[in-house]
């Protein structure tokens, strides 16, 4: 396909469309309507539909049954409504579903503001919701990665059985940019679904069951260890970052979203005042790009990481450097962007202080 | 030797953990023997709820999945989505459906989504050990409630059948007891006719069934039964609340 210009939003429902998702149930929340305005439009022509929950707690149980009867489904929302799925996410992966969540987040905390933020790291990345489970969690920070990431997110839902997050921000939702969605084919290792509910004429006669529930606490502790070496697997596998500029960097920022995408305006800036500074740029939240800490360790004098939060993904970063390096931070948050000149300021600060 | 009465094969062999006296097995029973009768347990789908029927998964010998509390009907909505052809019911009791569950019901009524409802109703929470419920009597005690449910403060009792009859999409909406043997056959009619809506893709169905709870009402099996007779059915009166073929 040609490259066309595309709403974020938009770009993220197309690339749904095309991974091969049919079913969608979401409730309006701004910055991400044009999601579920788009599907409600698209999903009918291909054979799906589009639901509009009477909530946010409504719409992700959907997504459960949806998934649990075999389905590729995907729900969208910002902040404050994920918040109100975490509990449905929590089931659908205890009972090992697979489904795309997408967050396009906004400031909080509580109704915090409709303007772009980072703050739902936390609840992304550590388990918003009860219990021992991960959350696959992807961070787009131009829209065509929103486009491959999404299709992406689909794969490995089905391939773990797990919840997958697309994480980017109200800019990423709102921005418009030329993206190209090509035809996806689902990768190969795909097992057939033969434990979704499509009634037991059609699956041979067997009875299946969707459920989350171990009464027995040795039986969920079998459970929730196979869950882990999924996870492990997870973590072995599916790791992406990028790094840029990073050989020569004496001070590397640590950013993700659309916070890096303005990072790398400040590497430019700041190369050409003479500071090396590079760009250690986490795609998966989790799994999180602890090796790549190891590639530019030995080069770095200092750490920077910049977030539109008061400081979240910071924690991972502490764990990765492991105090080998100082770590300073940036941020801005309740829906300010940072800019490229105050990256370049406080890494330069940073450097002065890490380096003496 | 002429069989003259076998287990449905709706239900599994499974023992039910059901406690003495209490009617879900009654219900189960009319609901397995229905879908088997309307020739459509090869392709049901079961969603069970949070509370007594928690495991009613293991007990009815179809497809199921088990939802969160009071989330059965969008559960029940995602499985009708994808598949369309299938017979999805829920099978709810009074905490999950008529207290944290009340959005999801009266909206996928309102959508006229093609699923049937059992809805059990026996006035208190049974599996977290006999708390007020939404349709607990006033007057009636219970853990939560322990000198009788007052008016003031804690309402009266909801009526869900009659709520929900007065929402258009509703296609089937009745109230039925299984305190007498006569009223099993009455009760078995409405659930067979609730599912049959579904089946001829009519929308929404729902039947009310008035339960019992002795243990947490602190009676024996028989006066639970005599209980639901001379004390519930005033509150909960039975009858057909809404049918859009036209029959009361």
């Amino acid at each position: 396909m040609a490259r066309k210009l595309m709403k974020g939003n938009e770009a993220i429902a197309a690339a749904a469309v095309n991974a091969g998702c049919r079913y969608f149930f979401g409730y309006p929340i701004t910055p991400q309507n044009e999601i579920m305005e788009y599907l409600m439009k698209e999903l009918p022509k291909v054979g799906g539909s589009c639901t509009q929950a009477e909530s946010e707690v409504a719409a992700i149980n959907m997504v459960y049954g949806a998934a649990g009867a075999g389905a590729r489904v995907m729900t969208s929302s910002s902040s404050p409504g994920i918040s109100l799925m975490q509990e449905g996410i929590s089931y659908i992966a205890g009972a090992e579903l697979p489904c795309v969540v997408v967050d396009i987040m906004r400031a909080g905390p509580g109704l915090g503001g409709v303007q772009p933020s980072q703050a739902d790291y936390f609840q992304a990345t550590k388990g918003g919701g009860h219990g021992d489970y991960r959350l696959v969690v992807l961070a787009p920070s131009t829209l065509q990665e929103a486009v491959d990431l999404t299709e992406l997110a689909f794969d490995i839902a089905d391939r773990y059985r797990n919840p997958v997050m697309v994480l980017a921000d109200g800019m990423i939702g709102q921005l418009m940019e030329p993206v190209e969605i090509n035809a996806h084919t689902p990768a190969e290792d795909l097992k057939p679904k033969d434990w979704a509910t499509t009634g037991t004429a059609a699956s041979g006669g067997r009875k299946r069951i969707i459920n989350s529930l171990y009464l027995h606490p040795d039986e969920l502790e079998l459970h929730i260890r196979a869950l882990y070496e999924k996870y492990a697997q997870v973590e072995r596998s599916e790791v992406r970052y990028e790094l840029q500029a990073c050989e020569d960097a004496d001070i590397v920022i640590v950013a993700y979203g659309t916070t890096a995408r303005i990072a790398k305006s400040a590497i430019e800036k700041c190369r050409r005042m003479g500071l090396r500074m590079g760009l250690l740029r986490p795609v998966t939240l989790y799994p999180y790009p602890f090796e790549a800490f190891e590639k530019v360790m030995e080069r770095a004098k200092a750490f920077l990481v910049v977030e539109m939060s008061m400081g979240q993904m910071i924690e991972d970063v502490k764990i990765a450097v492991a105090g080998r390096r100082p770590i300073s931070f940036f941020g801005r948050t309740g829906g300010i962007v940072p800019t490229a000149e105050e990256i370049a300021k406080h890494a330069q600060a940073a450097l002065e202080r890490g380096a003496p | 030797m002429k069989v003259v009465y076998r287990k449905s094969p709706g239900l599994t062999d499974v023992p039910m953990h059901y406690c003495p006296g209490c009617a879900h097995g009654i219900i189960h029973k009319l609901v397995a023997e229905s879908l088997v009768e309307l020739d459509v347990l090869g392709r049901t789908i079961a969603v069970a709820p949070v509370g007594c029927a928690v495991f009613c998964y293991e007990y009815f010998n179809c497809d199921a999945q088990e939802a969160a509390h009071g989330r059965a009907p969008a559960v029940a909505t995602g499985i009708k989505r994808v598949h369309p052809d299938s017979i999805v019911f829920t099978y709810q009791g009074d905490g999950d459906l008529a207290s944290i569950g009340m959005a999801e019901i009266v909206h996928a009524a309102m959508r006229g989504e093609n699923i049937t409802v059992i809805f059990v109703n026996n006035a208190t929470y049974g599996m977290t050990g006999g708390q007020m419920a939404p349709t607990t009597l006033v007057g009636q005690q219970t853990t939560t409630s322990p000198l009788g449910r007052s008016l003031v403060g804690q309402g009266a009792p909801l009526r869900v059948s009659e709520m929900l009859a007065t929402i258009e999409a509703a296609s089937y909406v009745a109230r039925v007891a299984v305190s007498t043997v006569a009223r099993l056959a009455v009760a078995k009619r409405a659930i067979k006719k609730a599912l049959k809506m579904q089946v001829d893709n009519k929308g929404f169905s729902l039947v009310e069934v008035l339960s019992t709870c002795p243990i947490n009402w602190g009676m024996p099996p028989v006066q639970a039964m005599r209980w639901v007779e001379q004390t519930m059915i005033p509150v909960f009166p039975l009858g057909v609340f809404k049918d859009i073929d036209g029959g009361t």
